[in-house]
């Protein structure tokens, strides 16, 4: 047992040495005089995250926007990898697929979650009925592939069926169906994996933001006449619109993000490739950073409107304030 | 200036609305009213258990297939996992084979979860207070450009791991010349990866705290400092709490991080790189993947209900202003 000690030696030493420099910083702010302490203050308070973020995150956004105009050589190319982008066969479907992802899956997390965290407000039970619609956020993408395929596992006919949903087609009369491979339904059979993992978070936020709706508020539409569902209409949802936007934001852009799904279930082939992982193929598989970087670049191009659109939401709320 | 005013006039409205439709409803049925003014209504209470059923079941099928011999999992043999309930085969074994420490061959999937943890604690800490500073002076410092410089973190959120890996693990090893294959690594990664979506999440709680609260400390000569540590911190536990215990299942669930920063060392490869491990040797070990699938889940489902106790008021609770 001796390994697990030095382990938990490790982790001491990390926390201290955090501990140490935020208690320096703070020390500097504090100790700062009068005229400079705003600046001072700010310089502090951002500079570990910024410094973090930069290194990590901008230095290599900006080396992959220069890497989607060069070859697999590194030579610059110019729009090369766009034409290609755009003019292989499955370019198409690997758009299509995309669109209809970051359609679905925030939208029906939200819904589902928005229902269940309504339904179960207050109710007897409450925790064990969250922890059950969590758990799948619990379960790592290895164990999601573990836990679908006893789901969509397919044999053929005349033989006993180990998945669940082939057991049931079977026990109907009808004939077992191969979930992963008929397109173009087998995207969205990919979806409901991705649903069953979002809707966790979508309803653990949206359900701490319905607690915060203020009790009077329901009561007084109560008294005044108005149904369950015109409570929900006029009260719930205008007192949780910041937290329905914080959650369909969080969840297209994960959503955008996401290729290990599609990775362990189909490895993108039988039509259900997305655009992040054509990305990783290109980038990691068939030696053309290039091309994936390129790929890259849409992703964040899709997600630009989110962007603005958040960028307005935060300006309305500064007027208001 | 202060939220007042506007949360009123958002009230005003609120109420108006149903006031305003008063007259159409006023001739409802006065049973048909009592049964529906809760919303847990029988209705409602039957398609929570639907949603819940059908969210447990594929889990619970894994809980179940957990339990049987290797013979019904795979092989010629092999059945759906519901038949253990009439066969009534149920084994241990495979809790056994997947935790055992003693044997090369053996899995040993509790030096891993030691590892995920020893990966996971540091990671929350440093994203929850890198994060809350950073929203703090978002939210609440006085300076040019934090508009324009916060939608700039939040748009970092997409910029995909994958073309992030590669330049941050040279600038590790070429340039900070820190050792390969030890948790170091791992915690800077997974910190970085955490802050933009922390950063953005903190920010829409911590700048709807009501700023007559800062104002007053403020004027009792309160600095920065303080203010931050017990006002802002204090008043928001529960978004913490949340953000915790998705910072914390986000890193120990990572399989992409950690396959490229661990140097795939048994010293600190995570749970997750042992499960791929496990289920990409075709065949001989497949018994045990839903087995150590749960052993997993085990301490991420603890967290959460460590936590849930805090979700009174979560993230961005009360956001009227919305």
């Amino acid at each position: 047992m001796e390994f697990v000690g030095g382990k938990l030696l490790q982790v001491g030493i990390a926390i201290a040495a955090f501990a140490a420099v935020i208690g320096l910083i703070m020390l500097l702010v504090d100790r700062a005089p009068k005229s400079t302490r705003d600046k001072v203050t700010v310089i502090g308070f951002l500079a570990p995250a910024a410094i973090l973020m930069i290194v990590g995150l901008v230095y290599p956004a900006v080396q992959t926007s220069y890497l989607a105009f060069t070859d697999a050589k590194g030579t610059p190319n110019g729009v090369d990898n766009f034409v290609w982008m755009f003019t292989q066969p499955e370019a198409v479907i690997t758009l299509r697929n995309t669109v209809i992802w970051t359609v679905l899956v925030p939208l029906l997390s939200t819904v589902f979650g928005l229902a269940y965290a309504v339904f179960i407000d207050k109710a007897r039970g409450e925790r064990i009925l969250k922890a059950l619609v969590f758990m799948p956020m619990a379960i790592s993408f290895v164990g999601a592939g573990v836990i679908w395929k006893l789901v969509y596992d397919f044999r053929g006919p005349g033989i006993e069926q180990t998945g669940v949903l082939n057991a049931l087609r079977v026990a109907v009369g009808m004939e077992p169906k191969q979930f992963l491979l008929d397109a173009p339904e087998n995207t969205i059979f990919l979806i409901i994996v991705m649903v069953w993992i979002q809707t966790g978070f979508a309803m653990v936020i949206l359900s701490a933001a319905i607690k915060g709706v203020p009790v009077e508020l329901v009561e007084a539409a109560r008294l005044d006449g108005a149904n369950p569902w015109q409570q929900f209409r006029n009260v719930t949802i205008p007192g949780i619109r910041g937290s329905l936007v914080v959650v369909l934001t969080t969840i297209t852009i994960a959503t955008l993000k996401v290729f290990d799904i599609v990775r362990t279930m189909t490895a993108g082939n039988f039509e259900t490739s997305v655009v992040a992982n054509e990305m990783y193929t290109q980038a990691f598989r068939a030696d053309e950073p290039g091309r994936g970087a390129a790929l890259a670049l849409v992703l964040f191009l899709l997600v630009l409107p989110i962007v603005v659109y958040n960028a307005r939401v935060l300006r309305q709320q500064r007027e208001i304030r | 200036m202060t939220a007042t005013p506007a949360r009123d006039e958002a009230d005003k409205a609120l109420v108006g609305l149903p006031l305003g439709e008063k007259g159409l409803h006023a001739a409802d049925e006065p049973i048909m009213r009592r049964v529906k003014t809760k919303l847990t209504s029988p209705f409602a209470t039957a398609a929570a258990l639907i949603i819940a059923a059908i969210w447990t079941v594929p889990t619970f099928g894994l809980f179940v297939q957990s339990f049987r011999p290797a013979a019904k999992q795979v092989g010629p043999r092999s059945d759906g996992w519901w038949n253990a309930f009439f066969d009534g085969q149920f084994t241990f074994k495979n809790y056994v084979d997947a935790t055992a420490a003693a044997g090369s061959q053996s899995p040993n999937l509790s030096q891993y979860l030691i590892n995920s943890t020893a990966i996971v604690i540091p990671v929350t800490l440093f994203v929850l207070v890198l994060a809350s500073m950073a929203a703090y002076i978002f939210a609440w410092g006085n300076f040019r450009g934090r508009h324009a410089m916060f939608i700039f973190v939040f748009a970092l959120q997409i910029v995909p791991l994958q073309m992030a890996l590669i330049p941050l693990l040279q600038l590790f090893t070429q340039v900070l010349q820190l050792p390969a294959g030890s948790y170091t690594q791992l915690w800077i990664a997974h910190t970085i990866f955490g802050l933009p979506l922390g950063i953005f999440l903190l920010h829409n709680f911590i700048s709807e705290i009501p700023g007559e609260v800062i104002e007053a400390a403020r004027v009792d000569g309160a600095g920065h400092t303080t203010i931050f540590w017990r006002i802002i911190l204090p008043l928001s536990v529960p978004a913490l709490a949340s953000l915790a215990i998705f910072q914390f299942l986000w890193v120990w669930n990572d399989l992409l991080v950690a396959l490229v920063f661990s140097g795939g060392t048994p010293d600190v490869a995570p749970i997750t790189q042992r499960l791929a491990e496990i289920s990409g040797t075709r065949g001989a070990r497949d018994y045990l993947n839903p087995a150590a699938a749960f052993v997993s889940i085990i301490i991420p489902l603890g967290v959460f209900f460590a936590l849930q106790r805090y979700f009174v008021r979560g993230l961005l609770a009360g956001g009227l202003k919305g």
